[in-house]
């Protein structure tokens, strides 16, 4: 199958995410798609897939004009979406996944089980997988999920499998397998477009490398003919150390500081700590155990064991509100699900951990919570006419402002910053970090957990990487490597 | 680069959608009563609208507190059974001499306490509102009938003041409608003026954000599930004084009709949206077609129908906006 995009444009609201994009896919290629977050790689195949609907430009498969209404017409006509944020029901088992929505049926409209079974297990021999048929998928590994999802789309006898970030998860064994299924697929005459972060990978599987950038390709090459450092310009289209603004860190007393920390099956034996002034970065695979450690430190999940001090005093946190009186803010990696209340008023969300304090004869004092959110509004350089707009109707950029602006309101001791510039645009990334840099020398410490490399790297002090619960090891800033920590991260020594 | 999208900008429309919003409730409740007047004008008459007034306040108050459950993405279907539960204990501590308001303070303290019980399951022992309050329901329900062996109690004396509750006017007024009045204010401060009311709010507009910002959840949810207890004893020591009475079976289904005046006063079930505003109309509705529809002689089988399809009317009328 080929396909051809060209010109595609497409806006949400006033915000343009795709600015003329061109992109061919020829058969049996493996075509990698780079850029970073909010360039519109998601956006471009969203738009191929039918997800959305483009508002210019034209699509042609095969030489024919083409334009599905929905992800699941694409998929009939063999163009399959395996997204980052996996599409697995948790409470069903593998084989209840592997078949959602095509499920075979006998003429009473009952399941051909065995049927399913026998078809599942043959796929599952093809990718040298071993899960279970009958196991829950939610009990599966992030890497078995993934795979799962990867079978899933084999079986629709897929002719364009489009995969964002398979490898996010998976581990070098995991991923080694994944390569061998691209290969004797593109065997088959299977095209694939990859979209990665991972430099190393698309060199090692990859035949062309179409870059991306604000909404435009950039350039499209075949890939011995480019190297590492020529895609990294045209993604960042700069110099890469611009991107992560500079300061001089001057650590102070420390702030927090972790023994022991231990819940069984999830986290083991942690120990940390963190300085005034200090960004701690916390690298390690999805699914390794790093927001489950933050989640304990801020009293949302109970630990078996171990102990938590703040400024050398030992501190019980069993909820979130005894953590947010000691000075503990936690921006969450999923701002739209547990950082915001989207119906709420921008105002409404910046002051919700401050609620009391603003009412201190009962009623809430509407004169002073104006005055302060105004002040956060400016501080953050949240984008906005009113402080009254719903938090729902504003950017994935400027929403992420607002949540942190709710935490600079406590006057935080500790920030724990949990993917922070996720589904943000670059403007606004250099924003957050810039603010990052400028609470450490009002003396707040910093803990940024990420999964993006280039971020960690630019923008912390010391590294922990976590892996499989433990943390597997500490790196300061002028040591770590990209390879060093994905060594880590994956196990390795 | 530009952040701000379309949507953010307060418009025209946005200004008229927030005024239907608001109003809507109320331009049904003119629609509903131009209609009964003309079709009956002696429904206007100033006795007729005070006897209206005081046969919605029993509904209304345990509405309100049914409005704090449900902003918070709750339910509670054992206010009526908290009625009668508290009402039986209440008229049995009269009749065994306790002075009658004391007693009547008594009742509504343990209205709060089992109201309270339902806050625990439901937070403490993580149960679905629906739930607890079903098997609190059914369990408080049963003590009643335990506790007065089915029968009525009587004999609840002539203290003056107790029956003024129920049954008196204070300058004109009946005094349930003065009760349900001072009840509606200081709610409403509470709900749209206070910490308290903001993290109700908060709650129903998603609970994990709530709990991630400091707000003790379960706290909140305990108080709320008793301030619903507290209000239907509220509402049941009014009934108690009306009928001179404790029955067994008094409150029955009268959650759902709490319910319906909650509904009808544009507050969505799935929480986080709504006024109490709206539930004090929404009770003036429901009252409103008792009232009308027995003036116009309409059969009682009749007029539930008419109630069921005034609740569909006005909710899918909410659902186009």
């Amino acid at each position: 199958m080929r396909i051809t995009m060209q010109n595609i444009y497409k806006a949400f609201g006033t915000n343009q995410v795709l600015t003329g994009v061109d992109f061919d896919l020829l058969e049996g290629e493996v075509h990698a798609l780079m850029g970073e977050n909010g360039a519109g790689k998601s956006t471009m195949m969203n738009v191929l897939t039918g997800m959305h609907a483009r508002d210019k430009g034209i699509i042609t498969i095969d030489g024919k004009e083409t334009y599905f209404k929905s992800p699941k017409e694409a998929e009939k006509n063999g163009i399959t979406f395996i997204h980052q944020e996996l599409n697995i029901w948790r409470d069903m088992t593998v084989l209840e996944n592997l078949f959602i929505g095509k499920e075979l049926r006998n003429s009473f409209g009952l399941l051909k089980i065995n049927e399913m079974k026998v078809l599942a297990e043959k796929q599952f021999e093809k990718l040298a997988v071993s899960i279970p048929l009958d196991k829950e998928a939610g009990s599966c590994s992030v890497g078995e999920q993934q795979m799962i999802e990867i079978a899933k789309a084999l079986m629709t006898d897929a002719k364009v499998i489009i995969m964002d970030e398979p490898t996010a998860a998976l581990t070098e064994r995991e991923i080694s397998k994944l390569f061998d299924v691209i290969s004797s697929l593109k065997k088959s005459g299977v095209s694939i477009v990859y979209i990665s972060h991972r430099m190393e990978e698309i060199f090692t599987i990859c035949d062309r490398i179409t870059v991306m950038r604000d909404g435009k390709t950039v350039d499209t090459k075949p890939i011995p003919e480019t190297n590492f450092d020529e895609v990294v310009r045209k993604m960042v289209g700069r110099e890469l150390t611009e991107r992560f603004p500079k300061r001089v860190p001057v650590p102070g007393e420390i702030v927090l500081e972790a023994k022991g920390l231990t819940k069984k099956g999830v986290f083991e034996n942690v120990s940390f700590s963190v300085r005034e002034g200090e960004i701690v970065g916390v690298s390690g695979l999805m699914g390794a155990g790093r927001t489950e450690i933050m989640r304990a430190i801020f009293g949302l999940d109970s630990i078996d064991s171990g102990e938590v001090r703040l400024k050398g005093e030992k501190v019980k946190i069993s909820t979130p509100d005894q953590a947010v009186k000691l000075g503990i803010g936690f921006i969450t990696e999923d701002r739209k699900d547990e950082g915001l209340i989207l119906d709420f008023s921008i105002s409404e969300n910046m002051i919700l951990p401050t609620l009391s304090s603003f009412a201190p004869k009962g009623i809430i004092n509407q004169k002073s919570t104006t005055d302060f959110v105004e002040m956060l509004i400016k501080r953050l350089t949240v984008k906005t006419e009113s402080s009254d707009i719903a938090v729902g109707k504003l950017s994935g950029g400027n929403q992420q402002k607002v949540v942190i602006a709710k935490w600079v309101g406590i006057g935080p001791k500790l920030l724990i910053l949990d993917e922070p510039t996720r589904g943000v645009d670059v403007g606004a990334k250099r924003e957050i970090y810039q603010l990052m840099n400028e609470l450490t020398e009002r003396g707040v410490a910093i803990i940024m957990v990420s999964s993006e490399l280039p971020e960690v790297l630019g923008m912390s002090d010391r590294i922990l990487v976590v892996h499989e619960g433990k943390i597997k090891g500490e790196l300061l800033n002028k040591e770590a490597t990209q390879e060093k920590i994905m060594t880590l991260a994956t196990g390795g020594q | 680069m530009n952040s701000i999208q379309e949507a953010a900008k307060p418009g025209k429309m946005n200004m008229m959608n927030a005024i239907t919003q608001k109003l809507g409730p109320l331009l049904g409740l003119i629609i509903l009563v131009v209609i009964v007047s003309i079709l009956n004008p002696s429904f206007l008459e100033p006795l007729n609208i005070l006897n209206l007034l005081r046969q919605v306040a029993i509904n209304a108050l345990i509405a309100f507190g049914m409005t704090f459950v449900i902003l918070t993405g709750g339910i509670d279907l054992s206010v009526g059974a908290i009625l009668a539960l508290s009402s039986a204990l209440t008229a049995g501590m009269i009749v065994s001499g306790l002075d009658p308001i004391f007693a009547m303070i008594i009742g509504c303290i343990l209205g709060g306490l089992m109201g309270m019980v339902n806050g625990l399951f439901i937070t403490k022992g993580k149960m679905a509102p629906f739930i607890a309050t079903l098997a609190t329901m059914t369990i408080f329900r049963g003590l009643t009938l335990v506790y007065t062996e089915g029968n009525p109690i009587t004999g609840l004396g002539d203290n003056y003041l107790f029956q003024l509750f129920g049954r008196g006017y204070f300058l004109g007024i009946p005094v349930p409608a003065i009760t349900m009045i001072i009840t509606f204010i200081v709610l409403f401060i509470v709900l749209h003026k206070t910490p308290f009311g903001r993290q109700t709010y908060a709650i129903g507009g998603n609970e994990k954000a709530a709990l991630i910002s400091g707000i003790k959840v379960p706290k909140v949810k305990i108080m709320i599930y008793s301030l619903s207890g507290m209000l239907a004893a509220l509402a049941g020591a009014i009934l108690t004084s009306r009928l001179n009475s404790a029955q067994p079976t008094a409150g029955t289904s009268y959650e759902l009709d709490a319910i319906a005046a909650v509904v009808l006063g544009g507050t969505s079930l799935s929480g986080g949206k709504g006024r109490i505003f709206g539930t004090l109309i929404g009770a003036l509705i429901i009252g409103t077609l008792n009232n009308g529809l027995n003036l116009l002689g309409v059969s009682s089988f009749y007029q539930m129908v008419v109630k069921g399809i005034v609740i569909l009317i006005a909710v899918l009328l909410d659902r186009k906006k």
